[in-house]
């Protein structure tokens, strides 16, 4: 486990804060969009790419670098976002989002986007495809080359997966599920943003998952559960994973769905609904107000 | 009569070759290598062999993952798993996110045969042929299947590779120098072309003799890529002979005999007859007995042919 300052810990979370502003903007332009999963992911994507993931965003296809999955694809404008503040194309084009000619596609398109790993939007595919990454890393010998800037890790390449709660209703998840754990991937690590909300309710009612961590226990998986809007957590969490070589690690993060804007946290209708003016500036404030708290 | 080769015996040994000229060729297996006879690749390299057990959307994804990275996956398993069940993945990681893979799709038509219809794969060349990006190519022959398996593995992109289960008639020789994306003429013709594809190209080459004595001077042309199609190849013997038929183990609808009919309703309109399944399922039973009972007779191409001649006047 590393240390981590509080200095560290405020600049993840006021990005973090940051980024639900912007995929605001986002969607309210677009008119389309999915910003409750958004929010909820938004300290995830900014402890990985922020902190924790090895990525070169001059340098995007760099072989030795860690890999993002984003598997709910259906939430990418925080994707885009995390991205975008990291440099792997302007903040400008943000506000392209689900335009037409536009590089941000209504969901993650790998050919299109700069630091997209995987085209998602079908749910279920993060952790097989997963498998595919953290086997490949496997044969080639992933021992950081001379060419690989100077880190603390043993391997290079390893790969992380952002799962949704209702995503895991898929069953090609637990397919991949049961082969990383047969091929012992210690380099692959999932992190599941339990919102508890999918898209027509909660996920207890639409499809129970509980006892959540029992379940990947049982497939073999190395399992932490954490509060998954404390950054300091998620970064140990990401660190202890990093740790546990011979089997998968998952990451249960408890979220909340709609994080940041009271109208919105726990309410299914927000899932992929976009904000008309009033409330749009009722979230903005709210957002905004949010980020002050974290700036004092 | 030709003599009959195993073809998956001949993909075991085509595998384990090219896994020999190149290192970053890695196998996966839904859990059914000893039917593929992928099992010899296994058994080669043991380190670059994957099996996912008897999961076959799994079996897509983690293909796509390390295609991802680098390799050249080679996934196996039925094609009908591969078109049905796993198709999702097909459609977004394959064609729509241009993943390297290429599917090794055994057992296809209707070569399970004692399995019955739920094995069989009679709508595959259709679904997969109309996927953006899916390159689609059907060997006719063990010897066909050696020398095109190779050009898979070259080529930039997803490809689909329709392998039958059983012996198959060897048809073609050491002269045979096939080229995924041109089709082949085998027999020059005046009267009709018959075009085919997998084991219906013996069929066509046997119809074709036995139209010669009914005085009807039949070309065969062999598609064994189904996409890209060879357009050109098309239009001309359309344009030489003016009647075509289509011959595959596959449904009517879609398949070869609709990619025949979409390039000659654009570019040079002839009589299209198609043999082939004819929109329903097969049953259990002897592999020749069920194309001969189906509408994939020696037969049935020479009836197609007449009528196909006949249309033209």
């Amino acid at each position: 486990m590393h240390y981590h300052s509080d200095a560290l810990i405020r600049d993840l979370s006021v990005k973090a804060q940051i980024f639900r502003i912007q995929v605001l903007k986002m969607v309210y332009h677009a008119q389309s969009g999915h910003l409750g999963g958004a929010f909820s992911a938004a300290e995830i994507l900014a402890a990985l790419y922020f902190h924790h993931l090895r990525v070169d965003p001059a340098n995007p296809g760099w072989p030795e670098r860690d890999r993002l999955l984003f598997s709910k694809g259906h939430a990418c404008a925080m994707l885009y976002t995390a991205l975008a503040y990291r440099g792997f194309f302007p903040v400008e084009e943000l506000l392209t989002f689900r335009q037409f000619n536009s590089r941000l596609q209504g969901h993650p398109d790998r050919l299109k986007t700069p630091g997209v790993e995987m085209c998602a939007g079908p749910l279920g595919h993060g952790i097989a495809v997963g498998v595919g990454m953290a086997l490949a890393q496997k044969m080639k010998g992933n021992k950081p080359s001379s060419a690989s800037a100077p880190s603390a890790r043993a391997s290079v390449g390893n790969v992380y997966v952002i799962l949704g709660d209702g995503e895991i209703n898929a069953g090609v998840i637990w397919e991949g599920a049961m082969a990383a754990a047969k091929y012992r991937l210690g380099n692959l690590t999932a992190i599941l943003d339990y919102n508890g909300i999918q898209q027509t309710g909660a996920t207890a009612d639409v499809m129970p998952t509980e006892p959540i961590a029992d379940k990947w226990e049982a497939f073999g998986w190395h399992v932490q559960e954490i509060h998954g809007h404390n950054v300091g957590e998620v970064l140990n969490a990401l660190d202890r994973a990093d740790e546990v070589h011979a089997r998968p690690s998952m990451i249960i993060a408890r979220t909340t769905k709609g994080k940041g804007v009271s109208f919105m946290e726990y309410d299914h209708r927000w899932h992929g609904l976009a904000p008309d003016q009033p409330q749009y500036e009722m979230a903005l404030a709210e957002l905004e107000e949010g980020l002050k708290k974290w700036q004092n | 009569m030709a003599e009959l080769v195993l073809m998956r015996k001949a993909y075991g040994e085509a595998l384990v070759k090219l896994g020999e000229s190149n290192p970053d060729v890695v196998v996966l297996s839904a859990d059914v290598s000893n039917s593929d006879f992928s099992f010899m690749f296994q058994e080669a390299f043991p380190d670059r062999f994957i099996n996912v057990g008897i999961a076959e959307q799994s079996l897509v994804d983690v293909a796509a993952g390390l295609a991802y990275s680098g390799k050249i996956p080679f996934a196996n398993t039925f094609a009908f798993l591969f078109t049905t069940r796993a198709l999702e993945m097909v459609r977004t990681h394959l064609c729509y996110g241009e993943a390297n893979v290429k599917l090794m799709a055994t057992y296809a038509g209707i070569s399970d045969s004692f399995d019955g219809p739920t094995h069989h794969a009679i709508t595959d060349l259709a679904i997969m042929r109309a996927m953006p990006n899916m390159t689609v190519v059907v060997p006719g022959d063990t010897i066909a299947l050696a020398r095109l398996l190779p050009q898979v593995a070259e080529w930039k992109g997803p490809v689909y590779f329709r392998i039958n289960r059983n012996e198959v008639p060897v048809i073609f020789d050491a002269a045979y120098q096939p080229v995924i994306g041109k089709a082949v003429h085998l027999r020059p013709g005046r009267d009709v072309t018959i075009l085919c594809c997998g084991l219906m190209v013996s069929r066509s080459l046997e119809a074709a003799r036995v139209l010669a004595n009914a005085g009807i001077q039949a070309g065969v042309t062999e598609i064994h890529t189904i996409k890209p199609l060879d357009e050109q190849a098309i239009i001309q013997v359309a344009k030489e002979t003016g009647a075509l038929v289509t011959a595959e183990e596959h449904s009517i609808l879609g398949g070869l005999g609709g990619a025949v009919a979409e390039v000659v309703t654009d570019h040079y309109p002839v009589p299209v007859k198609r043999v082939g399944l004819a929109d329903r399922f097969a049953e259990t039973g002897p592999y020749a007995t069920l194309l001969d009972q189906y509408g994939m007779a020696v037969d049935d191409i020479v009836k197609a042919a007449k009528l196909a001649v006949e249309a033209k006047k």
